[in-house]
């Protein structure tokens, strides 16, 4: 199964342990992510204004530079923009036009545009994956943290059903975790009011956690390097049990048995393994 | 659009070819306030600001916190039992302030040290897209 693999500013930055893990996850599982050479920014945001075509050049030159090959990215904000170019360059003529006549590229729309747990969901499936599994996260009691960016809008992102999805929770099954779900799962971090508006953030993130932890989770899981920094920089200090965030690929590469040197976000050397 | 004041708003005829939005589309029902996970935090609540924009109140819509508060998660679009995405229609109401009124919002220069050694990057290019043009 070969990938062109689009990896964007944080996983090269803060989130590298989530890149690094799921390359080492993905050879072991025969998953080749090709890295799309000269890459440059996802466009961050998605324009939410259709005269906003500048945002779009980024992402339509990332889709046009895989080739008709199906991309893959880690990041959920870069999945998400890339998705949704992809969705608005094959039903407006008018910005294709514009925005690749700029380009001087030929797109149109075509290719699949993944996020790494789809291809693990769909491509590999899970039932393959669990048989892979060789050190199972036996009574790690673990929830999914879904966010915003990787569900909504389902028409065009198609990753799950955005208020019930399942597809962390059947990974963590893969994977031999006691999964527990929690209702907040799919309510937003905050996003960039950690930035902006503190107290906001504060508040979304208590829920969060406040209920996770309700639900009996000892970890929680995220595919999304924002949601993370706010899970564990948002939280009031309140004296509560601290809920240990992972990204989806760091119990990944553990269950697979794998040893990844890698700098965390605090940029220390740590072993997946021996947490 | 008019408005009561028999004012045309450009700001109202603007959304519509921009965003694709009719905010006259909208009943009043109040889902996306209740779905909304920043409420607590805002001066006008989401179904509110359709309101404001039904009856042409720019100005009032230019003042308020709330297109500032939203961070985009779409949750009130998911939930929407008339499909309007109201994410486009705050975004409408930033540009609109931002293309026409005071210009940017935020800044490198309003980070603090802390924020900048930690903050994933991500965070500080979407916050800039979001806050500037």
């Amino acid at each position: 199964m070969r990938y062109r693999y689009f990896p964007g500013c944080t996983l090269k930055g803060q989130a590298k342990n989530m890149e690094d893990t799921t390359m080492a996850a993905a050879e072991a599982l025969g998953i080749e992510l090709v890295e799309l050479p000269e890459w440059q920014c996802c466009g961050a945001v998605y324009p939410l204004y259709e005269d906003e075509l500048i945002s779009l050049l980024s992402p339509v030159r990332t889709l046009a530079a895989a080739e008709g090959e199906p991309l893959v990215s880690l990041c959920a904000a870069c999945h998400h923009v890339l998705k949704r170019a992809q969705e608005l360059m094959s039903r407006n003529e008018d910005a294709r036009t514009k925005v690749t006549d700029f380009l001087e590229v030929e797109y149109s729309g075509e290719g699949r545009v993944l996020h790494f747990l789809e291809v693990l969901r769909d491509d590999l499936g899970f039932d393959k994956l669990a048989e892979m599994v060789k050190k199972p996260l036996e009574g790690r009691k673990a929830a999914a943290y879904y966010g915003c960016l990787l569900l909504r809008p389902s028409k065009v992102m198609q990753f799950d059903d955005p208020e019930n999805p399942s597809i962390m929770e059947d990974l963590l099954k893969a994977l031999g975790a006691d999964v527990v779900k929690s209702p907040y799962r799919t309510e937003c971090c905050g996003a960039y009011l950690s930035v902006t508006e503190e107290g906001v953030a504060a508040d979304t993130v208590d829920r969060i956690l406040d209920s996770a932890r309700s639900a009996g989770a000892e970890v929680l899981i995220t595919a999304c390097p924002l949601c993370r920094y706010n899970l564990e920089n948002c939280a009031r200090d309140d004296g509560k049990k601290p809920l240990k965030v992972y990204y989806f690929s760091e119990l990944l590469a553990e269950a697979m048995g794998l040893t990844v040197e890698t700098a965390g976000d605090d940029s220390s050397k740590e072993e997946v393994s021996q947490r | 659009m008019t408005t009561e004041s028999g004012k045309k708003s450009r700001l109202i005829e603007e959304m519509k070819a921009q965003s694709g939005q009719d905010p006259n589309s909208c009943y009043q029902c109040g889902k996306c306030s209740a779905a909304c996970p920043v409420t607590a935090a805002l001066d006008l609540m989401p179904h509110q600001v359709i309101r404001y924009l039904q009856l042409g109140l720019e100005d009032e819509l230019a003042e308020s916190k709330t297109p500032w508060i939203c961070a985009s998660c779409f949750t009130c679009a998911a939930r929407c039992p008339r499909d309007i995405d109201l994410a486009r229609m705050m975004e409408g109401i930033r540009l609109s302030v931002l293309r026409c009124r005071e210009g940017n919002k935020f800044g490198p220069a309003d980070l603090t040290p802390e924020q900048l050694e930690k903050l994933p990057q991500q965070a500080l290019v979407s916050g800039f897209r979001k806050y500037n043009k």
